[in-house]
């Protein structure tokens, strides 16, 4: 703390624009309806048009990596859950697929099944409810919200049976899972899943042609595939720009490449497509989960052999990565072959998709920002780490 | 998809001059990884961007390592003339001796870049770039003008381990404020002894922070 107080406090901003006429200069947020948590933009604006746009992160920041870089491996499995608290259990699958790597821990194929079905209830909670939060930020006040919610909280209601939580599920081990699907709870499962293509269908008539939605969304933050590419985008944003790279296709992690399911891609990269590939891809995880609950076979749901006390992986170094409903989500560990790793690293999809956002926003209405950053489907819990 | 050493061995005719060693790795995945001096790094990757064959145009992750100093103990047999009395007579006699030795290897702090291929659907190649040491040769260059995706991971790596990027366009602090000083992902790194603490400028809270500040000077200075 060698700069002095006040220094600090007048500080000039971190953006400065040489242009003509007046410029205003607005943050946006920490504490803004629409940053979907602690985040802020600063905004540079010429009347209502964006000519620069800033970033700021860090307001949910707990050294989130020094933390696993002191407790076992098995103790950060929790931990990881607080990441996208909309996700966790991609987030656990995401984990446990590292270190399952790293120390080359085979899965049974019941287990396999379990995290398919888990994973892709999560992608249609997490992509409904992000359509309900964009369509609010648009000014649809609630409606397609609460649907989607309704569907989750069935979805939610077979986590908290299964897991014992609602969201820190905390339920995939290495080599397996915690506890195992009881015939009740697939029958819940497939409940659930009978029921959503009808909830699906309800939501894209209430939505897909509707006038304001194509209006506030069609056209606007146009994200041009070379650049997504360059800017390392993954998840339903890179393939709404039409690049088709779905992790569960390319690295078959798991026991994808035994469902047949299609990659949907979007033309023109704006925000109608980013939605529209997330309603195609609710549809497609359908697909995959009728064909997950169809085949289930018996079995144990955790590799019996797997080593659970004095867990010490030998040293070397392993990167494991899904794709999360958000994007890649990856997993980066060195061991020392001590008890907690010597490097634990986290590759955060919704830190990375910001990278691009200041290249959608520029040009476009201030109020339009809202609906850009709503687009891109972040969590700050992941983003701050 | 090519092995490492083939790799390797294209990156060395392509990059004239560039050293480049491959790191392995002991762990069942044996995904190993390239270093390259950091001299050649911004030629060498821009050379796996632009590959026909290998067209690594995504770069997934990147991030920092830190290596402490690392001292490593030794017994070694060391033959050295000693006094001894033989007889009666005091002679010089050359006996072998054990003696601990000490080696202390100065540590670096490491990027690592995990590039893959959405092209051709391959990878993973990892790549490795050194500092000099942890202290004060901490440069490395960017290979953000290679890849955007770059732009903000290694800002992160410069907030949390102290990695100073060449010719990255934008470098600031981006998890931690700007007024903060240390490198809170270094492996000696120590909390400081207030952490509630936000300095801000007003009246009671002000003078707080400046009897704070002054503690902690003096402190520091004895």
């Amino acid at each position: 703390m060698s700069e002095s107080l006040l220094e600090a406090w007048n500080r000039p901003p971190t953006i400065e624009v040489d242009g003509e006429g007046e410029l205003l200069e607005v943050a946006m947020g920490p504490h803004h309806p629409s940053t979907h948590g602690v985040f802020r933009m600063d905004v540079v604006l010429d009347g209502e048009r964006v000519i620069k746009l800033k970033p700021v992160f860090g307001y949910l920041h707990r050294n989130h990596e020094q933390i696993g870089q002191t407790v076992g491996y098995l103790q950060m499995m929790p931990y990881t859950d607080r990441l996208d608290y909309f996700c966790s259990l991609t987030n656990n699958w995401a984990y446990a697929l590292a270190v399952e790597k790293l120390v080359g821990q085979a899965v049974p194929e019941r287990a396999e099944y379990i995290r398919v079905i888990l994973a892709e209830l999560t992608r249609i909670q997490n992509h409904a409810s992000t359509i309900g939060f964009l369509t609010q930020e648009m000014g649809a006040s609630g409606t397609p919200l609460m649907y989607a919610f309704r569907e989750r909280e069935k979805i939610l209601d077979l986590f908290e049976s299964l897991t014992g939580s609602r969201m820190m599920c905390n339920y995939m081990r290495f080599g397996g899972c915690r506890v195992d699907m009881t015939e009740a709870h697939l029958n819940a499962a497939r409940k659930i899943v009978t029921g959503l293509p009808r909830f699906i269908d309800e939501f894209e008539n209430l939505l897909t042609s509707n006038e304001i939605l194509m209006a506030r969304s069609q056209g606007m933050g146009v994200l041009k595939p070379d650049l997504a590419v360059n800017a390392g985008i993954t998840g339903p944003m890179l393939r709404a720009s039409g690049v088709n790279y779905d992790i569960r296709k390319v690295d078959h992690y798991g026991i994808y490449d035994r469902f047949s399911f299609r990659v949907p891609l979007g033309e023109h990269g704006d925000i109608y497509d980013r939605y529209m590939v997330r309603v195609l891809e609710m549809r497609e995880s359908l697909k995959i989960l009728e064909q997950a609950l169809k085949d289930i076979p018996a079995g144990p749901f955790i590799d019996p052999k797997a080593k659970i006390r004095g867990f010490k992986p030998k040293p070397g170094e392993a990167y494991g990565r899904i794709e999360a409903p958000k994007g890649e989500l990856g997993f980066y560990l060195i061991s020392d072959g001590g008890t907690s790793p010597y490097r634990f690293r986290i590759r955060p999809p919704s830190f990375i998709n910001l990278t691009v956002l200041e290249d959608m926003c520029i040009g476009q209405n201030v109020a339009d920002v809202v609906v850009v950053f709503g687009s891109v489907d972040i969590v700050l819990g992941e983003v701050d780490r | 998809m090519k092995t490492v050493e083939e790799i390797k061995t294209a990156i060395e005719t392509a990059v004239s001059g560039a050293q480049l060693e491959i790191v392995p790795n002991g762990s069942p995945s044996a995904e190993h990884s390239l270093l390259v001096d950091a001299a050649h790094a911004f030629a060498a990757a821009k050379f796996l961007r632009d590959d026909a064959e290998l067209k690594l145009d995504f770069l997934s992750n990147v991030t920092g390592v830190d290596w402490l100093d690392k001292e490593t103990t030794e017994k070694v047999k060391v033959t050295r003339p000693v006094e001894k009395e033989v007889n009666g007579v005091k002679t010089m006699v050359d006996e072998t001796v054990e003696e601990t030795k000490k080696t202390v290897t100065p540590g670096y702090l490491e990027a690592v870049y995990h590039l893959y291929s959405m092209a051709k659907k391959h990878g993973p190649v990892i790549l490795r770039m050194r500092t000099g040491n942890r202290s004060d040769k901490v440069e490395l260059p960017s290979l953000t003008p290679i890849w955007r995706a770059a732009e903000f991971q290694e800002r992160e790596v410069f907030d949390l381990f102290g990695i100073i990027f060449t010719g990255h366009p934008d470098l600031r602090r981006i998890l931690m404020w700007d007024g903060f000083k240390d490198y809170p992902m270094r492996r000696d790194y120590v909390d400081p002894d207030d952490y509630e603490y936000e300095p801000t400028a007003h009246d009671d809270v002000l003078k707080r922070a400046q009897a704070h500040l002054a503690a902690t000077t003096t402190e520091a200075a004895q």
